[in-house]
């Protein structure tokens, strides 16, 4: 078994609200992500695919495929949009790289089938990030 | 559904490695440059990973504030420019990068209530790092 990693960039704003809550409760919780004019953020996207080297091309997964994928259904989807507004899941959905790292799983996992998706990280930045390997 | 949260934090120290269950000599052969009684210093970066469901009310495993503050003040603050051989959790144990990915994921275990404390990794210089898990593998 081996593991395969690409990575890709987009940058989108967002804020962190929720509608249950209070101003005052969204304001504790959520701090300056709370601001309703949306702030941005450069996202780097880490993909990794697991499978056995096919003998023939020595590959796990064709990258171009690969990369054209995540950009058809993860860049090209995301890149300069704000996410609480033009996304249709984040508009009931708070998106937080949490809930980013979940959604970029389920767009690729329905669409995937050169090799097994093992882990989607999600950088909002250098210092934070998220890793989501389709656990329940 | 599960996650994974990672953040990165910073600091500066000086330690020097020496063990005083090896002689001078066995001293200088194992840890060479780093034996110097000196001591010399390194930017370390510390990364904490936290585990657990995606809270619906809030989109987060926990809240970085909560992280931060605890990272800030129990770790930061305590570790932050300091010689680690002076201080109390090093008297007997070698401050090598190893004894403290381990000193500070216990801290971590020990007084973080907010989430699980899934790993610690921390880099001694770019060209190095250590991964500490409490003894679970760790997961790629």
């Amino acid at each position: 078994m081996v593991y395969l990693t690409r990575k890709a960039e987009f940058s989108a704003s967002h804020f962190y609200h929720n509608p249950e809550l209070s101003a005052e409760e969204n304001k504790r919780l959520f701090g300056k992500c709370n601001n309703p004019n949306g702030h941005g953020h450069n996202y780097t996207v880490e993909i990794t695919v697991k499978g056995e080297v096919d003998q023939r091309s020595g590959f796990v997964v064709d990258l171009k495929e690969l990369k054209d994928l995540m950009n058809r259904e993860v860049i090209e989807v995301l890149d300069h949009r704000f996410l609480n507004k033009e996304i249709a899941e984040f508009r009931d959905r708070i998106p937080t790289t949490e809930n980013l790292a979940i959604s970029v799983w389920n767009r690729l996992q329905e669409k995937l089938n050169l090799a097994q998706l093992h882990r989607v990280r999600v950088y909002e930045t250098p210092d934070l990030f998220v890793d989501y390997y389709g656990e329940a | 559904m599960k996650a994974y949260l990672t953040k990165r934090y910073w600091f500066s120290a000086s330690h020097r490695l020496h063990s005083e269950s090896m002689t001078d000599r066995e001293n200088q052969a194992v840890y060479g440059k780093c034996n110097n009684p000196h001591g010399h210093g390194h930017n370390y970066a510390l990364e904490v990973t936290v585990a657990g469901p995606v809270d619906p009310k809030t989109g987060m495993v926990c809240n970085l504030a909560d992280l931060d503050d605890f990272v800030n003040s129990k770790i930061l603050e305590r570790f932050g420019h300091e010689n680690l051989n002076t201080l109390q959790e090093f008297q007997g144990v070698v401050p090598t990068t190893e004894n403290l990915c381990i000193e500070l994921y216990n801290i971590l275990e020990r007084g973080f209530r907010h989430a699980q404390i899934e790993k610690v990794r921390m880099e001694e210089t770019m060209l190095n790092s250590f991964e500490y898990t409490g003894g679970r593998p760790v997961r790629t």
